[in-house]
């Protein structure tokens, strides 16, 4: 999960050495333009070369397996059927049952972590003493490995082993129904990556200059008012791209409900489902159309982020 | 900055005192259980009542518990070394050269981030198999490397842009060869960066489930995450409760120890770009 969040300063920054030269000397110039693009491509050809490889060739290697039956139990019946694939796997209810609880998940988690990381990311901001505390104790989680932190909570909330009924004096059985299920899944998601989200809000906060705030507070605005005036359209671009961030992330969530519940109660996701297509019961052709629905579907999560609520990762700098 | 209030001393303490509770709690229920004699593991406590490392000893005798970890270790480090290369090749260009298509790598490799990985596993499944490369160590090395290029790239290149590139030509005025100049002046300077972004590399692939079990089959190239939730117990019926919990602390206390060590450059690293590119 770990991604962070980049801001495409190089662009505007190379435009405007390239235009800013006079025309004196234009074929020594060009010659040595030439050598430097040139090596400016061999020393990025490696990088490239490797997530084209890795990522494209795959990606175009799915939607080339999703138009054909491919059951590598019965590889001689390969044929190609067209869009028979998705035709299966949309007319099926187990795809929109795990879309529907990919995004529940996403949403509850997305949401909480939001306002918990807001307020830590405040903590951290304003705090006086024990800044650099609060700082290591934020970032403990992100470096867990997720599966652990998936069996801590397992284990927390387990009758038999865990101490959550002991605390709560009850006798429940948490991963027999769905939304006490659901629950553990979203708080395990929130414990681990509110410090993720928290670290970018406070990068987001230094884009409100204090003296704002200060003005606004001597000119009689309480505190919810310069909150809702002032610091959040201010913070807006942070916010915009670390929740994009993380929703991403969120709907591939994997790790959590496979050590949790395998997908039982209801709780499985469209990772999960591809997962057990492709790799459990060996079925590439169907399996692929799920890779390529998800696909779509983060295109599509990523579109109605950056069209519909204009989330500009160049506007990060604060050039945009 | 002004005299603080005595209830907003205490307001800010009591917000520290739960920050650090929240990040703690799971990390000492679950040292908590490893420590638990067996015969304690379903006493509903948090702390336990009386301590043992039998469940240490267990994994450890266990083949697959050591070969998992040495897999991790392997693997996670290799696939750093290479990713920070990597990466450090095309962030130099991008921060130095002028030269067209830098936008697309940069943004490309932003796309690459948010990618959903389970959308390649069917197809990596079946390629590695063909490659002989399924439950081998390069075949969970590549994805790792791929994955965190982008990482790598995006944290290099927003470092590099600090470097002050003009002390190595200072240097070769002073005389200094371009080698001592780049070994005396750019490296150290370069440094913090290449390092930071090695341990977010290193966390990535050290943290990796998916892959991990579905490209690896046995000990060769199985790493823990994928060892830890295929451990089975003695008996089918005699879940490992405390084994899972004593292997999970032995993956944890190294990365916490690193996280809390260079806790400022992790902090940096993962903000980098985020408000200044």
């Amino acid at each position: 999960m770990t991604t962070t969040v980049p801001a495409p300063a190089a662009a505007g920054h190379a435009a405007a050495v390239s235009t800013s030269k006079p025309k004196v000397r234009r074929r020594a110039r060009s010659e040595r333009a030439r050598a430097e693009r040139r090596l400016g491509w061999m020393l990025c050809a490696p990088a490239v070369t490797v997530m084209l490889l890795v990522t494209a060739y795959p990606i175009g290697y799915a939607i080339y397996l999703s138009l054909h039956r491919y059951d590598l139990r019965f590889p001689t019946e390969t044929t190609f059927i067209g869009l028979r694939n998705y035709g299966a796997v949309l007319g099926n209810r187990l795809w929109w049952q795990d879309l529907t609880s990919t995004l529940t998940i996403t949403a509850i988690s997305v949401v909480i972590e939001l306002l918990l990381g807001f307020l830590l990311a405040y903590v951290m901001h304003r705090a006086i003493f024990g800044r650099g505390l609060v700082r290591s104790a934020t970032l403990v989680p992100y470096g867990i490995i997720t599966v652990v932190a998936a069996f801590a909570w397992r284990f927390a909330f387990d009758p038999a082993t865990g101490f959550i009924n002991g605390m709560l004096h009850t006798q429940r059985a948490w991963f027999t129904q769905q939304w006490s299920s659901y629950l553990v899944i979203v708080l395990t998601e929130v414990w681990k990556t509110t410090p993720f989200m928290s670290l970018l809000l406070l990068a987001g906060f230094t884009l409100v200059p204090d003296d704002v705030v200060k003005a606004a507070r001597v000119d009689g605005a309480t505190a919810t008012q310069r909150l809702r005036k002032i610091i959040i359209p201010l913070m807006k671009p942070a916010i915009l791209v670390a929740v994009l961030f993380r929703t991403l992330d969120a709907f591939r969530i994997f790790d959590a409900v496979f050590v949790q519940t395998r997908g039982a109660q209801g709780t499985e996701t469209v990772s999960i489902l591809g997962y057990n297509t492709m790799v459990s019961r060996l079925n590439l052709g169907l399996g692929s159309a799920v890779s390529v629905l998800i696909f779509a579907c983060v295109l599509i999560i990523s579109f109605v982020f950056v069209k519909g609520f204009g989330a500009n990762l160049s506007q990060q700098r604060g050039e945009g | 900055m002004k005299h603080r209030s005595l209830s907003d001393r205490a307001f800010w303490g009591a917000g520290t005192i739960l920050v650090v509770a929240y990040a703690l709690v799971p990390i000492g229920w679950i040292v908590s259980l490893s420590l638990k004699p067996t015969a304690n593991v379903a006493d509903h406590k948090f702390l336990p009542s009386g301590a043992t490392f039998a469940n240490y000893r267990t994994i450890f005798k266990d083949p697959q518990f050591p070969a998992a970890l040495r897999n991790s270790l392997g693997i996670a480090l290799i696939a750093t070394v290479l990713a920070v290369a990597l990466a450090m090749f095309a962030a130099y260009a991008i921060v130095r050269l002028d030269f067209p298509g830098k936008t697309a790598v940069l943004s490309g490799a932003l796309a690459i981030a948010m990618f959903p990985q389970v959308a390649i596993i069917g197809p990596l499944f079946n390629m590695w198999r063909s490659l002989h490369l399924f439950d081998t160590w390069p075949g969970l090395i590549i994805p790792y490397m791929t994955f965190t290029l982008p990482l790598a790239i995006w944290t290099l290149s927003a470092f590099f842009r600090e470097i002050p590139w003009d002390l190595d030509k200072a240097a070769r005025v002073d005389g200094a060869t371009p080698f001592q100049a780049f070994r005396r002046v750019i490296a150290p300077l370069a440094a913090p960066g290449v390092f930071t972004s090695a341990i977010l590399v290193f966390i990535f692939a050290w943290n990796d489930f998916l892959f991990a079990t579905s490209l690896t089959s046995t000990n060769r190239a199985r790493t823990v995450p994928a060892a830890i939730a295929f451990f089975t117990g003695a008996s089918q019926f005699d879940f490992p409760t405390g084994q899972i919990a004593a292997a999970s602390v032995v993956v944890t206390v190294p990365i916490i120890l690193m996280v809390l060590i260079f806790q400022r450059r992790i902090v940096a690293g993962l903000t980098s770009g985020a408000v200044k590119g």
